[in-house]
């Protein structure tokens, strides 16, 4: 029995290891790539850079493939994208977790089913909306459709929203609280856990998107990190030294979210998925 | 500040807090996905406004032209990857539940891949499938291994499976997390039991571990099938569909925005919507079956 542990030990962690490995590998050659020059890339194979002070390839595709305008643009759609979702996600939770009336359940039903349809099926008529509204190739275009059509905040907020006990309500109507000021005072500040999972997880999700920027805002002055990186790497494909620093630059923000806010992200992670 | 009655408040707040977010939500799911359904029933090119009533042909096209339908096939890979990262997360998070040192550091850093760039990564594993310079040809020579290089992304028969690594490799470590949510809250007594009874490591396994995650591991297939039938950003990102590699959700994008051939598209668009959700109802029904 002893000897079976100890080798059930020993094959876990290999098994670790080699997942490890698995995951590290491609990492590390990107790692190693971006601060190499273009000629010891191509003669060095798996070996360490020469000079891990050569920032030579990081200035070229801030520079070239407008990373910086990337940043920026992503973290305007971000902020609006977010402020919107958190505000539409309590707002519609606390008026239908707390209030009943005749189209209650109708528009209940209505996100229950709007969760189901994928976005990527119906970008086709999607596409002819945007263009309606006028903001086709507008920075309005996905800040819109992040707020429309993903509800999965809602859905989640409604959840938390139920369990926040009625009695604070009733106890704060007794006082005078008008319902705006139990909607402010009361719930906006009691759903902080379900909103801080949300914006990490949404930030993620919406930094990590490609094809809505792609599609929406072909625009060059409104390219975001996933689409200039890819217009980065078409013309300039075999200078793979230079595009692995820009891989590396863009690795680094939701590595940085992850690496401090895990829990929150383990917790939404297994909330969204086991509900 | 407001001094009027709750009656009239509570008329205020539904309208003040619903408005908007359904308007929002019928302009941009409900509208298009019935507009949807027009187009796929019109010759439609996508530009302008002039479409007429063709039935249901372009439905006949889909599944009559094996170009279109048959690339469902491509989608098979993603299908076959899913379940292999299924199984492995499995594994590891049944591994990273038991008694073992640093199983959080581990379990943090297999996770690390699913919070990276999505586009990054794909580019990233270009350069690491990259022929002559990738870094897993040279690693293959440099452990001896040099018989077992490949073109990676050149050559067809290998080319979807290395498209289709790519998402395990993206998605392993989040299939692991949740399956190591679904494994803690399973009570330590039952596993007590078992060791009293004398019960193999195996059939604690089978008998107590996998009839306790069964709902979980049910939402995985569902997720897996679906995800399989979405897939688009990393063939279309890495190859643009040459090679042979183009999705479903692919191959509808280019025939809507590059061959101008809406209604066509919208017409796969929906076979696929429908595909999707057949698939979310069968999951709801095993669930709801669960319940009761």
């Amino acid at each position: 029995m002893e000897r079976q542990n100890k080798a059930w030990t020993i094959f876990r962690y290999v098994t670790i290891a080699i997942g490890l490995f698995i995951v590290f590998f491609p990492i590390y050659s990107v790692l190693i790539s971006a601060f190499k020059t273009q000629t010891e890339y191509y003669n060095s194979g798996l070996q360490l850079p020469h000079d891990w002070f050569n920032f030579d390839n990081f200035r070229k595709v801030f520079k070239v493939g407008r990373l910086g305008l990337g940043f920026k643009n992503i973290f305007i759609i971000l902020v609006v994208s977010l402020a919107g979702n958190v505000l539409i996600g309590t707002m519609v939770a606390y008026a239908l977790g707390r209030f009943d009336f005749k189209m209650k359940k109708p528009i209940m039903g209505m996100y229950l089913v709007a969760q189901v349809i994928p976005m990527i099926t119906t970008q086709v008529a999607t596409f002819q909306v945007i263009k309606f509204l006028g903001a086709y190739n507008e920075i309005y275009a996905p800040m819109l459709l992040y707020l429309g059509a993903d509800v999965l905040q809602i859905v989640i907020y409604l959840q938390f929203v139920n369990n926040i006990p009625r009695d604070l309500d009733e106890s704060a109507m007794v006082e005078g609280a008008s319902l705006f000021k139990i909607y402010r005072s009361i719930i906006f500040p009691l759903l902080a856990p379900a909103t801080a999972t949300l914006i990490i997880m949404k930030t993620i999700s919406i930094y990590n998107d490609f094809y809505t920027p792609y599609l929406y805002m072909p625009s060059r002055k409104l390219q975001v990190v996933s689409t200039a990186i890819y217009s980065f790497v078409g013309p300039n494909a075999a200078q793979i030294n230079v595009i692995s620093a820009g891989i590396l630059i863009i690795f680094i923000p939701t590595l940085v979210i992850y690496l401090f806010l895990q829990r929150y992200i383990f917790a939404g992670v297994t909330n969204g998925a086991v509900k | 500040m407001f001094n009027l009655s709750y009656k009239t408040q509570r008329i205020l707040i539904l309208f003040g807090f619903l408005t908007i977010p359904v308007l929002l939500s019928l302009t941009f799911s409900y509208y298009p996905a019935l507009s949807l359904l027009y187009y796929s029933f019109t010759d439609w090119s996508g530009l302008g406004w002039e479409m007429n009533w063709v039935g249901f042909d372009n439905y006949k096209e889909i599944f009559s032209r094996p170009e279109i339908f048959g690339v469902f096939k491509n989608n098979a890979y993603y299908f076959v990857g899913g379940l292999l990262q299924t199984c492995v997360a499995l594994y590891f998070a049944i591994v990273l539940t038991s008694r073992l040192k640093g199983r959080n550091i581990f379990r943090s850093m297999l996770f690390i891949p699913y919070v990276l760039h999505s586009v990054a990564i794909v580019i990233m594993f270009r350069n690491v499938y990259h022929v002559q310079y990738g870094s897993l040809n040279i690693f293959l020579e440099a452990i001896g291994l040099g018989s077992w290089q490949q073109q990676w992304l050149g050559n067809p028969h290998l080319v979807n499976f290395s498209l289709a690594f790519i998402s395990i490799w993206k998605y392993f470590g989040l299939t692991m997390v949740i399956f190591i949510g679904a494994l803690q809250s399973i009570p330590a007594d039952n596993y007590e039991a078992a060791k009293i009874d004398g019960a193999s490591g195996w059939q604690t396994f089978r008998f107590i571990t996998l009839p306790s995650i069964r709902s979980v591991l049910e939402l995985m297939l569902i997720l897996t099938l679906t995800g399989a039938l979405e897939a688009f950003d990393i063939p279309y990102i890495m190859m643009l569909g040459a090679n042979d590699t183009h999705t479903f959700v692919s191959k509808t994008v280019d025939m809507a925005f590059k061959f101008q051939q809406a209604g066509l598209a919208s017409a796969m668009a929906v076979v696929l919507l429908l595909i999707v959700i057949a698939f979310i109802i069968l999951q709801r029904k095993l669930l709801f079956r669960e319940e009761k």
